[in-house]
This record gives structure tokens, sequence and C-alpha cells, in this order.
């Protein structure tokens, strides 16, 4: 029972992990272990598509897989834009506010086809073929002259009166020309909005895209989410059956309690639960459930942006945490005598 | 600060030689000597002491923690951002007296890196195996 997190009407229990030696009387197998790491941890990939994964991780701590999302969020680089220089910006929108909504814009390049930005360096070393990618955006709104005269529909009376995203155009640079010939930069959503136009009024600016880590602009993450959740646990302590059994089912969401040809209501698939408590809420089920979450299955949600696969940004993930522990065991520490 | 009983291995030696190269740009080779300090208030016997890392926060220090707590020998291990706009964190490590509380950090640290290991090692042949859907339900 110590592996479940109890959840009441009114509050949850059981929450903090004690899995370490001297803890209680009995803490066997606490004292860490990796052959015992290894038998009692699973992996199970739900599903993986092109934006998407779920996967479940058992058999870790929460200090563990809580690392892991908050290195995808926050860790993981990616590459946005990071200067955009504007030549001309007649629009409504100021340039201030049209440079942010650019550098929001998830780009499809592989951060790996680039190098960090040497912060160091001369402002004329700074930007090469190697670490920046350059975008271009020259747009001129005018008036459609085949528009029928009664319309008031801009889609109609203008033409380019709207900025897209896809109307950002890669222009390699050096080597770009042949890294990118079968790839080239694009954002991973053509049809996100940048500003819109009136007959007359022009944008034309560059754009300068590097390298980046979430911790430093939330542009750079590569993901929209990346979260983890318990498995929830339906325990139904005394049998539930005839009308009670389909009252039971109703508190749950579609497909997490079924009920058996017996008519007692039994628990089919409590990963599928969102653990509102409704159940608690009836006096009639009162003793008859209890409802906790397993603390060491983590179900993850990983949502990419776009520019890498999901499942690629957990495996760095994993690889970050790691780099880091090992690059701290080989640091000296200062005033050790 | 006093002597410790048993000096730990301060760093690789093959690491030193790259001591030089200490800019931001190879900041993930370079030994970086201001990366780990030891704080004031370890006692003579090193058996308790307290660390500040600099520029890491709770992702990596709540697991480091957990796996520095999970050593049989190591009686107390807590961290604390001290401030939330320094990016600074310390953590405690104090032992029963079998291993000093650089050995323990060093133990945690080892064991956080092999625990990695095995989570890409599975996940790298769970993906490659491809027996997923690779539709959302």
């Amino acid at each position: 029972m110590s592996n479940i997190v109890g959840i009441e009407h009114d509050r949850v229990t059981n929450t903090t992990s004690t899995d370490f030696p001297g803890f209680s009387a009995d803490s066997a197998n606490t004292e860490w272990s990796l052959d015992y790491f290894k038998e009692n941890f699973k992996l199970d990939i739900k599903y993986i598509t092109e934006r998407t994964a779920n996967f479940d991780l058992i058999g870790l701590d929460t200090s563990i897989a809580n690392a892991f999302r908050r290195i995808m969020i926050a860790e993981v680089p990616s590459v946005a834009a990071e200067y955009v220089y504007i030549f001309n910006n007649t629009s409504v929108i100021q340039d201030e506010v049209l440079a942010h909504r650019i550098g929001l814009v998830p780009l499809k390049v592989d951060p790996d086809q680039l190098t960090w930005i040497n912060k160091e360096a001369d402002e004329k070393d700074k930007f090469t073929d190697d670490n920046t990618i350059v975008l271009s955006l020259d747009i001129v709104c005018s008036k459609n002259p085949n528009a029928s005269p009664n319309s008031t529909n801009p889609d109609n009376l203008y033409r380019n009166h709207k900025v897209y995203a896809k109307n950002l155009k890669f222009e390699p640079q050096g080597r770009q020309v042949e890294l990118f010939a079968n790839n080239p930069v694009v954002p991973c959503d053509p049809n996100i909005l940048l500003a819109k136009l009136r007959p007359g009024q022009e944008i034309s600016l560059r754009v300068h895209c590097i390298l980046g880590i979430g911790a430093d602009h939330a542009k750079f993450s590569p993901v929209s989410t990346a979260s983890y959740r318990l498995l929830p646990v339906i325990d139904i302590l005394k049998p539930i059956v005839g009308k009670d059994a389909l009252e039971f089912q109703q508190c749950f969401p579609n497909g997490v309690i079924d009920i058996n040809e017996k008519g007692e209501a039994y628990v089919k698939d409590s990963r599928k639960d969102t653990v509102s408590r409704e159940v608690l809420r009836h006096e009639k089920f009162n003793g008859k459930v209890k409802l906790g979450r397993r603390r060491d299955h983590f179900i993850f949600n990983v949502e990419s942006t776009g520019a890498m696969p999901p499942e690629e940004i957990f495996f760095k993930s994993v690889r970050i945490l790691k780099n880091k522990a090992d690059y701290l065991r080989n640091c000296p520490i200062a005033n050790l005598n | 600060m006093a002597d410790t009983e048993s000096k730990p291995v301060i760093a690789p030696t093959n690491d030193i030689e790259m001591n030089e190269v200490n800019n931001e740009e190879n900041l993930e080779l370079a030994v970086d000597t201001s990366k780990i300090q030891l704080l004031p208030g370890a006692t003579s016997d090193g058996f308790a002491a307290s660390f500040q890392i600099i520029d890491e926060d709770h992702t990596l220090g709540n697991a480091l923690r957990y796996m520095i707590m999970k050593n049989e020998d190591v009686e107390f291990c807590g961290y604390s951002i001290p401030h939330p706009s320094e990016n600074k964190l310390n953590i405690r490590i104090q032992t029963y007296g079998k291993m000093t509380a650089v050995e323990a950090f060093h133990k945690g640290l080892e064991d956080l890196s092999n625990l990695c290991s095995h989570v890409e090692e599975v996940f790298s042949t769970k993906v490659a195996n491809k027996d997923y859907s690779t539709e959302e339900p």
C-alpha cells in the first residue's frame, strides 16, 4: 500500500517517497542498487506520432521523472529567431511586437546541425554559417484590381494582406546550401498569422535564428507541453451491483468502469480515469471504493513543437541529465582541503 | 577549513590539462573550478559537509538529493535554493562515518549517471523495435 498515494474527498495522503535506508524498520531493498533498478524499471510506449509521444515510466522516483520533465521544457536546445533586423515596417504592428511574434514561430531545423554562438567573440565573427540561420520576409500589400466592386471581404479586395509564417524565406549561407539542400528551413506550422496589412503597407526584414534553451526564453523550448501524471488506482472494496453499478460507472469517464454479466461493476481501465473524485461525493459509495495513484508509475505526455520528434526530445533529456551528473563528478571542489 | 581524514580525489588527471581552456565555448570540456564549492560548516572529519553548485536548480538538486539519500551510509541529505534570483544550489550531506560527504556526493552522481544510462538504453531499444502505435487513439 505504501506505493499508492491515497486520494480522499478532501485530502491526499502518503504523498512523499520514503524508500530510503533507515527510514523505517522495514526498509529492505531501499539502498541504491543498479541491478535492482534494472529489474524493476519498465518502459512502455503507448504511441508515438509525429508531434506527440505517450509512454509510461515505471519503477522510478518522482525526483528523477521530474528532472526529465524539467529538462525537456527548459534545457533541451532548439533553434528560434533571436535577432530581427527591420528595414521597413509600415504596418500597424509595432517592430518589437512583430519581432516577438516571429521569435515564437517554431522552425523545422535539426538543432544538431547548428553550433552554439560564442558570446565572447567579436561582433563580426559571432555569426557564421555554422551557428546562424537567416530568414527574410519581404511583403507588400496591394489592391486587387479584379475585386468585385461591392465586396467588403479583405481576401477579395487586397493582395498579400495577411502575413503568414510561411512567408519567411530561408536564405542558406555558405555551406548551408549543401547542408540544408534536402531539408530547407521552414516554419513547422506554415499558417501562423504574423501581421495584417492594408494596400501600400509593407514589411521588409531579416531574421537571424540561433540555438538556445528554454530556460533562457520559452521560444527555445522544443516542447509545447511535457507533462506526467501518476497512474490512477481504483479499488472497489465492496461489490457494487444493479442500479448502483450504473450510477457508479457514471462517476468515471467512459471506459474506466465496466459491468460484468452478474451486474457487478469492475475496473476495466483505470488509466483512462481523470481522478475527478466525483464518486466520493455520493453517500452510497461511502466505504465501497478507494481512490489512489501509483507513486512510481508515470504516464508521460510529450508534445513537440515540430522541430524534433517527441521521442528524441525525451532521449535528449535523459542524456542531458547524465551529462550533468558526469560533468559534476569530474569537477574539482573548491575550498576543499 | 580543517583537514579531512581521507583526501578524496579532486579530479581525474587527464582533465587537468584542459584547465586552460576555461571559456564559455568549451564549458562542457573544461574543468570548471568555480562550479562546485565547499561551504563553511563542514566537520573536521569530513563526514558532514555542504556544497554549493553554481548554475543548477531543482532539476539536478532534487534528483541528486534522492540518489544520495539512497546511500546506506548517509544519515542526512538535503538541498536548497537559497535565493530564487541567484542560480545557486546548496546541498548538505551527513554520513554515519563509513564514507566522507565528498565520497557520498560523488557516489550519488555516479548512481544518477548509471540510472540515466539504463533509462537511455531501454528507451532506445524500445524505440528501435518500433512495437508501438503511431496513431493517437
